[in-house]
């Protein structure tokens, strides 16, 4: 908590200050009261309906995914620019709509089964929407730097806020120009899935399956294990293994994977009945895809020379230009990676919800970028870690507090993380120069 | 040079002017109900600009919550007239004897507070949030009860002139009041945060406002404000000499606040917190105290642009329209009080007025398109915006030296001299 | 520094000398108010491409009395505020006798006050809230619309969920925001309760989600027998998906709203919807309008473009049969007339609601088939 603390001063005249601790442990009680009162009311859910209970915290958890996908952009961009990047919603729908022509207009997600028509639907499904996905990717990291280069970077040598006025502006423009007729339009669209729905449940999930996938986390687990029990003895190869991309994708896909199988393939029942929880291919996909792209951007960022180039640009631009770094490229780098994540979050976004329109940016993108301020701007695993939080925050809240009050609830979440920390949950405190 | 006129008699003339020429035209129908609107728009959007200004521009707080106080000012002020004019005085009597009893029980508090040292902020923000609930639950519970006949009786024994009259004042200032409680209890932790995660902050006590609204007749017990259907039934109240007095008492109390001790303070917060600390100004406080008087304004030109509407909508406080003070603001020029004014009606003028009239038939979808275009333009043409820090005489004239920052110095030092 | 002020007075005086001009004379002129940007910028072109076939058809007509039908379009953002800005401009600036619009109740209700003050007529081909046409002091003179306001559509939604389909248990969605939405639910609910059925999940949503996961884990642990969501299709389609793919098997129930080509028709497969017209209605009236529509503008009419053709061609008509292009002429010979248009014969009440069956139809297998009509 923040602490403001006045010395106690002695003026003349003035009566002896006392210790306004009782004062502070008051408030504190008020707090953890409320705080009490919350847990009261989740924990009475779960006891009265653990099934109902259950199945919110996964529909949490599908949401915070796709706010991950969204959010890791924005903390990207303002992690170096520091720029509340209002574009960034607009260039998440582009990417859905570019995948929307792809698939409605182009079949683009076919075109293996063009050139090799005994190829397996399997096999087709997969590499067409990783093309689609890739497609939109590069559309939208072009969109991303177009933007960056006509409107932010005029702007770099003077006030912020010039710059986050343009980014408004460049928000507007693309949203109502994308309405116009010969744009998107509009309308709501129905997005064509490039890839079928399946929803599994109950038995529809082979046992083999979730032991596979528990079996694969436990060996990863183990292989941290031995790599932390290595370096601890002075292995120093060991602790750049210890945060190979793979291991940490592995660890927290086959984690994640393990308990959402457990929890929908295994028959569980209470008082009689059957859950009959259940997940969808795409919620896996977007798990995955989120996992994956958290992690790769992890490395790059810690262990790639551009990434290396960039948190150099991020801790003070003009020490990395004397070193060297063309730190003009390293922000357009960065804003075609953030802008290729957004593309890949609006093909999973669309593919999701089964729906374009041009404002779809707004509300999405405001949502991640809070859940990565909460996070703690700036840093991957934080914007990973706020998009759960706030995708739980919304869906519990939604679900056991009240409906009306789903964003009132979720924005008060964010006022409080601050409060409590005021950098985030993994930011780190600004450099203090002096 | 040439000798000129003391710059406080140019500005009261040209704005005695301004005030007889426009009343005149409206008198007489020349400004049809187009342009009374667009005026009167422009009249309150400045308002709030300048609020955001005072927040931003001069004290370096960067704020999106300028439309949340907006919205309530708005509706406390609507809610008292509306009751009002259907002969239930209690909204008055609790929002003027509540905001009363706050600040009474405010210095108290203050006064109390002072006796300890280690209060955390939090502490104090519990303290004063059960504090204004205390004030208002006596308002709601002894005041109404109490005062309510008073005030009825002797506004009623009033010619219905002169009562409306007071009753609108009281409205406003109900309005205004209770947007600054607000901010003040808000400000209090929230201020604390760095730039950035105060503006972040203050959007989503933006977002809070408009869910609230949303939910005015199911989840808070205002049935008469309708939720999302929408408030009707507002008097149509706002006059020009209203709209023009509000305007001209934002930008006086603006100036005066700005140009004396406490004005230099809120300044110097903004150049730097931490060399402003040593030369022993309270950082917090000073923070504290320029959002509220923002978030007043804002409260005030809730008040008068609900009274000329008539009507009330929760969508018209969407966070999307909260850029909209922001946008000004930064377009006229940030701590330039004659751009945020002139700004605030050039935009209105543009957005209602221009692209209303200008734009050929059929291309009425491309107002939205032109609009973001022109932002983008003017910006990148003049990133300062389109005052920079130009003030008009009066304003200007015993304001804290200009700091020296990377801004080139000419430009400003030739507008001093022409 | 100064010379920029001077060009900005001027542009203001310049702006001001304008406001001088009036319609014509050999001509009427009316203004079609409706959102063109933002979220709901698709109903407002509905709303403006239905009303203009209708302008388009009379004006080949030769127009009401030999008079030519001319218009203003504005895009009044169905927000009170553009929506006051764009009424004063159609009737102060352009001398706007008529005004077709706006879409949403938000925007209508300041307008309608406007129009009221000022003797103009209006009518709103879709705003359902009661306070459009009737104020603190009665009905409104001059204004009109051409919908259903929200108690008819919700009393024929539950009507036919209990007896047509023996419902017994239901769930509602509403979108808080939305009046329209909350009206069509609010009436729904009390009438199925009145009927006996029994109201398991209500549950509230805002315009902005799309994701309805935490309200359907309600509604399937529940297990209603019908699910009501009386919003446009927009938002029908997001949440309809996400139902199906949760495993809730209630029927659907929904109102006007759904009524577009864009429907997700495979979502909803199987819901039923009240409506003003089904397009298989053979009336020449309801064939004309769609062939016309659909060549024009390359789609099926929606509810939104349908009412607004029957809002402009009740105004035409009126203005036909009043003789002269006086609002309350017209206003007068609305209240007294019927009108044939697309969605039946239309007559009005004392609120200046209009008095016209309800249809309901049925989504199954990609096509809208015709069940039922009811009668007010």
């Amino acid at each position: 908590m923040a602490q403001t603390f006045t010395r106690p001063t002695q003026l003349k005249g003035m009566t002896q200050r006392r210790n306004g601790m009782l004062l502070n442990r008051f408030s504190q009680g008020v707090f953890v009261l409320l705080g009490l009162l919350v847990v009261y009311v989740l924990g009475r859910a779960f006891s009265q309906n653990p099934k109902v209970f259950v199945e919110q915290v996964l529909n949490g958890l599908q949401l915070g995914f796709i706010y991950a996908l969204i959010a890791l952009g924005y903390t990207m961009v303002y992690g170096i620019v520091k720029l509340i990047n209002f574009a960034h919603g607009d260039v998440f729908m582009f990417g859905a709509f570019t995948s929307f022509y792809a698939v409605a207009t182009l079949q683009l997600h076919r075109w293996p089964a063009w050139l090799f028509p005994d190829m397996a639907e399997g096999a087709v499904m997969l590499i067409g929407t990783v093309t689609v996905i890739l497609m939109s990717m590069l559309f939208s990291a072009t969109l991303a730097v177009v933007i960056e280069r006509f409107a932010y970077k005029p702007l770099r040598s003077k006030p912020r806020i010039a710059a986050l006025i343009t980014a408004i502006g460049v928000s507007f423009f693309v949203e109502y120009f994308g309405a116009l007729p010969f744009a998107f339009t509009n309308n709501y669209i129905t997005y064509p899935r490039p890839f079928e729905v399946r929803v599994y449940s109950g038995g529809m999930i082979s046992p083999t399956l979730i032991v596979g996938a528990w079996l694969l986390f436990v060996i990863f687990l183990l292989v941290l294990g031995w790599l932390t029990w290595a370096a601890r003895h002075g292995n120093v190869q060991a602790q750049t293994w210890k945060r190979h991309p793979l291991l940490q994708f592995g660890l927290l896909f086959f984690g994640f994977m393990a308990v959402v199988l457990t929890l929908t393939g295994v028959r569980i029942m209470t008082g009689g009945r059957v859950w009959d929880l259940s997940v969808s291919n795409v919620m896996l996909v977007i798990m995955g895809a989120s996992i994956l792209l958290q992690v790769l951007l992890q490395y790059v960022v810690s262990h790639t020379r551009i990434g290396k180039a960039m948190r150099a640009a991020a801790y003070d631009k003009a020490v990395a230009r004397l070193m060297g770094i063309n730190v003009d490229g390293v922000i357009t780098a960065t804003f075609a990676l953030g802008g290729g994540l957004a593309g890949a979050a609006g093909v999973l976004y669309a593919t999701a919800f089964k729906q374009v329109h041009h404002l779809m940016g707004i509300i999405p993108g405001l949502k991640a970028f809070v859940a990565a301020v909460v996070g703690g701007i700036g840093s991957i695993p934080g914007a990973f870690v706020g998009s759960l939080i706030m995708g739980q925050t919304e869906v519990l809240a939604a679900g056991f507090i009240s409906t009306p009050m789903r964003d009132a609830v979720a924005f008060s979440l964010l006022i409080v993380v601050l409060l409590v920390w005021p950098q985030g949950l993994f930011g780190e405190p600004p450099a203090e120069k002096v | 040079m040439r000798q000129r006129m003391k710059p406080s008699v140019t500005f009261f003339a040209v704005g005695l002017v301004i005030f007889v020429v426009i009343q005149v035209l409206l008198s007489v129908g020349l400004l049809n109900n187009y342009w009374r609107g667009i005026i009167f728009w422009g009249a309150a959007i400045s308002m709030v600009a300048l609020g955001l200004n005072l927040i931003y521009g001069f004290n370096g707080q960067f704020s999106l919550g300028q439309y949340g106080f907006y919205a309530i000012g708005a509706y406390t002020s609507a809610d008292i007239t509306y009751r009002w004019v259907r002969g239930d005085p209690s909204a008055l009597v609790v929002v003027l004897v509540g905001a009363l009893l706050t600040l009474a029980f405010y210095a108290l508090l203050a006064v109390f507070l002072r006796r300890f040292y280690g209060v955390t902020v939090m502490a104090r923000f519990t303290l004063y949030v059960l504090v204004t609930v205390l004030a208002f639950a006596i308002a709601v519970t002894v005041g109404v009860p109490l005062l309510g006949p008073l005030f009825s009786t002797v506004l009623g024994a009033l010619p219905a002139v002169v009562s409306q009259q007071i009753v609108f004042l009281f409205a406003l200032l109900g309005g205004a009041s209770l947007a600054g409680i607000a901010s003040f209890l808000f400000g209090i932790p929230v201020l604390e945060l760095g730039s950035d995660y105060f503006g972040i902050a203050t959007l989503g006590f933006t977002i809070i406002i408009k869910v609230l609204l949303d939910n005015t007749d199911t989840l808070l017990p205002f049935p008469e404000m309708k939720g999302a259907r929408g408030m009707i039934g507002i008097p149509q109240w706002t006059t020009w000499p209203w709209v023009f007095g509000s305007l001209l008492l934002v930008i006086l109390v603006m100036r005066n606040v700005l140009h004396s001790s406490v004005g230099r303070a809120i300044v110097s917060v903004r150049e730097d917190e931490r060399a402003a600390e040593l030369v022993g100004i309270d950082v917090a406080t000073t923070k504290v105290l320029a959002f509220v008087l923002g978030s007043v304004f804002a409260g005030l030109a809730g008040g008068i642009r609900a009274h000329d509407l008539a009507f009330l909508h929760p969508q018209s406080f969407n966070f999307i329209q909260s850029f909209n003070p922001l946008i000004i603001v930064v377009f006229g020029g940030l701590s330039s009080m004659t751009g945020t004014v002139v700004t605030g009606f050039f935009w209105i003028f543009l957005l209602e007025g221009v692209l209303r009239l200008y734009l050929p038939q059929g291309f009425e979808t491309w107002r939205m398109v032109v609009y973001p275009l022109v932002l983008l333009i003017m910006m990148l043409l003049r990133p300062e915006g389109l005052f920079g820090r130009y003030e008009i005489p009066f304003l200007r004239r015993v304001l804290p030296p200009l700091p020296v920052k990377a801004e080139p110095a000419a430009e400003s030092a030739q507008e001093v001299s022409a | 520094m100064r010379s920029r002020i001077f060009v900005m007075l001027a542009l203001v005086v310049s702006m001001l000398a304008l406001s001088a001009c009036g319609g014509g004379g050999g001509t009427i002129k009316i203004a079609i108010l409706a959102p063109l940007s933002g979220d709901v910028a698709t109903f407002g072109q509905s709303t403006r491409d239905g009303v203009l076939l209708a302008i388009e058809e009379w004006n080949a007509k030769g127009g009401i009395d030999g008079k030519k039908i001319e218009y203003v379009v504005e895009d009044s953002q169905c927000n009170a505020e553009a929506a006051v800005s764009a009424a004063n401009k159609v009737i102060d600036q352009d001398g706007v006798k008529f005004i077709i619009g706006e879409v949403c109740s938000s925007a209508s209700i300041p307008v309608s006050e406007i129009a009221t003050a000022k003797q103009v007529f209006q009518i709103s081909p879709t705003s359902t809230n009661p306070a459009v046409t009737v104020g603190e002091s009665g009905t409104k003179p001059t204004i009109f619309r051409a919908c259903f306001i929200d108690p008819f559509q919700g009393k024929v939604g539950a009507k036919f969920a209990l007896e047509k389909l023996g419902a017994k248990t239901a769930a509602v969605f509403l979108d808080q925001g939305n009046d329209y939405v909350r009206g069509l639910a609010e009436v729904f609910i009390s009438e199925f309760e009145a009927g006996g059925g029994k109201v398991v999940v209500k549950e509230t949503y805002t315009g902005d989600d799309s994701d309805f996961s935490a309200i359907l884990t309600k509604v399937k642990d529940a297990n209603p027998d019908v699910l009501y969501l009386p919003d446009y299709y927009s938002t029908v389609n997001l949440i309809a998906a996400q139902a199906k793919e949760k495993g809730i098997t209630a029927v659907m129930l929904g109102g006007d709203g759904w009524d577009s080509a864009d429907l997700d028709r495979t979502a909803v497969d199987g819901g039923y919807f009240t409506n003003h017209f089904s397009d298989q209605d053979t009336r020449p009236i309801v064939q004309d309008f769609v062939k016309k529509y659909s060549a024009k503008y390359g789609a099926a009419p929606d509810a939104l473009a349908a009412l607004a053709y029957d809002a402009a061609n009740i105004l035409f008509q009126g203005i036909d049969k009043a003789g002269k292009a006086d609002p309350v002429a017209v206003a007068k010979t609305l209240e007294t007339g019927t009108f044939e248009v697309v969605s039946g014969n239309v007559s009005y009440d004392a609120n200046h609601n209009p008095v016209k069956a309800a249809v309901v139809l049925q989504v199954k297998g990609g096509a809208v088939n015709y069940i039922d009509t009811v009668a007010p």
